[in-house]
């Protein structure tokens, strides 16, 4: 069992799979995103794949200030995913919700939601730095320490 | 027997979340229905609540992909309500960063519309093209998007090196006329995908409302930037490009023909831009009562800006009416007694952008 353990962490390790998720934003941190898989920065040759099921993810990437009509969904797609799974913040938006805080049809910042593990900041962050996010996310998936989740109702059953 | 197969609001051919839902039968959609509440942040209510300055950074924000058009027409709007004249040079600079921005965001599109065909490669190709633009932009504002670059009264910044703009513009027209031109009007998978589907005929585009480039591929020669010139445009000489097949290669081709036009008036505004200021004075302006419109051709088509002022920093009412608002409706006259299969490329072809729809 033990190998086992061993083998899957390093598979992890060495190919993380995302999901991205886009909780309302101006598509910014999508679009460098979308860049990150084209061939300059070809996220693909290290590993990182993104895939189109939560429930196949290790890493979900959230864009977006999260808006009352994505709050739902966004949930759901969390308690969706296999632990262990780590959540990204890409961009502004997700962190401080950016220039839209102060409306009352946004939700966020994402952390009063989700627990947050990495963020990256930036309107929009270049792709450096994201593909830096992911890289960090990547290295808390491989140590598995266990965090201190805040229990949210639904979420972490 | 009919079904309906809801797609989203999360799902891996949607860039963004928007949920369809398509009514069937067999393999041909009967119905569509569209919701787009999902993107709704309240920006204009925002607006309402944050000095002129502020509300610059915030409406380029509406959307990721054209956020220059968003600020500029804003810009132009409060310009015509304070009465200032924009010094020439920051005209013809609001001007090359308009039409840059088109090139990008219609490199995004074929990306995008290539990736709906399955045709990897040429997304490849798109977005290998795309990067360079994004490092020239880059150079010229300091961000890749979310350029920043408009204030009322002018500009931000000076065009410092306008020879790197000319030789990426250069090197893009060649990529757009020896690749993409060739691949995307002569390629059979392409032919095959998108000859005769998604059908909107002229009659049908005003009744619906259609704008921008998925207007003039029915035949509507209807553009901003000719029919009511703002920036620097009325110096500078180019063609609307028009189809009138109405179908799904129309939109491919007509986006394809504007993106060599836009590189035509990058080259022709970097020939004419004069020396000079690019500020009309002070940055604060007083903005003074009254209501004023302003309209610009965005890249995917008219784009409308409404500020009404009541003589404080504030603006009272800020409306924004986008193009892909008008746009969208016009997905359900398309897909109506389509195949199932090519509903994610209709959709595509009118390059819908929900952040900008829903607000």
């Amino acid at each position: 069992m033990r190998l086992i353990k061993k083998l899957v962490s390093m598979a992890r390790r060495r190919s993380p799979w995302l999901f991205h998720l886009n909780t309302g934003g101006c598509n910014g941190c999508d679009i460098e995103f979308s860049a990150c898989l084209a061939p300059r920065y070809d996220v693909e040759q290290a590993g990182i794949l993104l895939v189109g099921s939560p429930r196949h993810a290790d890493i979900l990437c959230v864009t977006g200030p999260v808006t009352r009509g994505t709050r739902a969904a966004l949930e759901t797609i969390y308690a969706q995913m296999p632990e262990p799974k780590v959540v990204v913040a890409l961009g502004n938006c997700p962190a401080t919700c950016d220039v839209f805080a102060g409306s009352p049809a946004i939700e966020g910042p994402l952390d009063r939601i989700l627990p947050v593990d990495v963020y990256v900041p930036g309107c929009p962050p270049r792709p450096h730095d994201l593909i830096k996010g992911v890289a960090q996310a990547v290295a808390i998936l491989a140590d598995q320490q266990p965090r201190d989740r805040r229990i949210i109702e639904g979420v972490n059953q | 027997m009919s079904f309906t197969i809801p797609i989203g609001p999360y799902h891996p051919a949607l860039e963004e979340p928007c949920k369809v839902q398509v009514i069937c039968e067999g393999e041909i959609v009967q119905d569509v229905s569209l919701s787009v509440k999902y993107n709704f942040r309240g920006v204009e209510w925002l607006a309402e609540r944050r000095n002129y300055h502020q509300a610059i950074a915030l409406v380029e924000r509406v959307c990721g992909i054209c956020s220059n058009v968003h600020a500029l027409t804003f810009c132009n709007a409060l310009e015509g309500l304070a009465g200032l004249t924009v010094p020439e040079r920051a005209q013809y600079i609001r001007t090359i960063m308009v039409e840059l921005e088109r090139l990008t965001s219609h490199a995004l599109w074929a990306g995008i519309a290539a990736e709906v065909m399955g045709f990897q490669t040429l997304f490849m190709t798109c977005f290998a093209m795309r990067e360079q633009l994004m490092d020239l932009l880059e150079t010229i504002s300091g961000n890749r998007i979310h350029y920043g670059m408009n204030c009322i009264g002018g500009v931000t910044r000076d065009l410092a090196n306008p020879e790197a703009v000319r030789i990426t513009v250069r090197r893009v027209r060649q990529t757009v006329t020896d690749q993409l031109i060739p691949l995307f009007t002569e390629d059979k998978t392409i032919h095959a995908r998108c000859s005769g589907i998604g059908q909107m005929t002229k009659e049908q585009a005003v009744a619906w409302g259609a704008v921008g480039p998925t207007a003039r591929a029915s035949g509507l020669t209807e553009d901003i930037r000719q029919t009511s010139p703002y920036a620097a445009y009325n110096q500078l000489e180019f063609k609307v490009p028009v189809e009138t097949s109405g179908d799904v290669f129309a939109r491919v081709v007509v986006r394809l023909l504007e993106m060599v036009e836009s590189c035509h008036i990058v080259e022709q505004a970097l020939d004419q831009i004069p020396p000079g200021p690019i500020h009309h004075g002070p940055i604060f302006v007083e903005i003074p009562r009254g209501e004023a419109v302003a309209r610009a051709e965005a890249p995917r088509g008219e784009l409308f800006y409404y500020v009404s002022s009541d003589g404080t920093d504030i603006p009272c009412r800020v409306k924004i009416r986008t193009p892909s608002f008008v746009n969208l409706p016009t997905v359900r006259l398309m897909m109506l007694q389509a195949n199932l299969a090519d509903v994610p490329l209709i959709n595509a072809s009118i390059d819908p952008c929900y952040s900008c729809t829903s607000r």
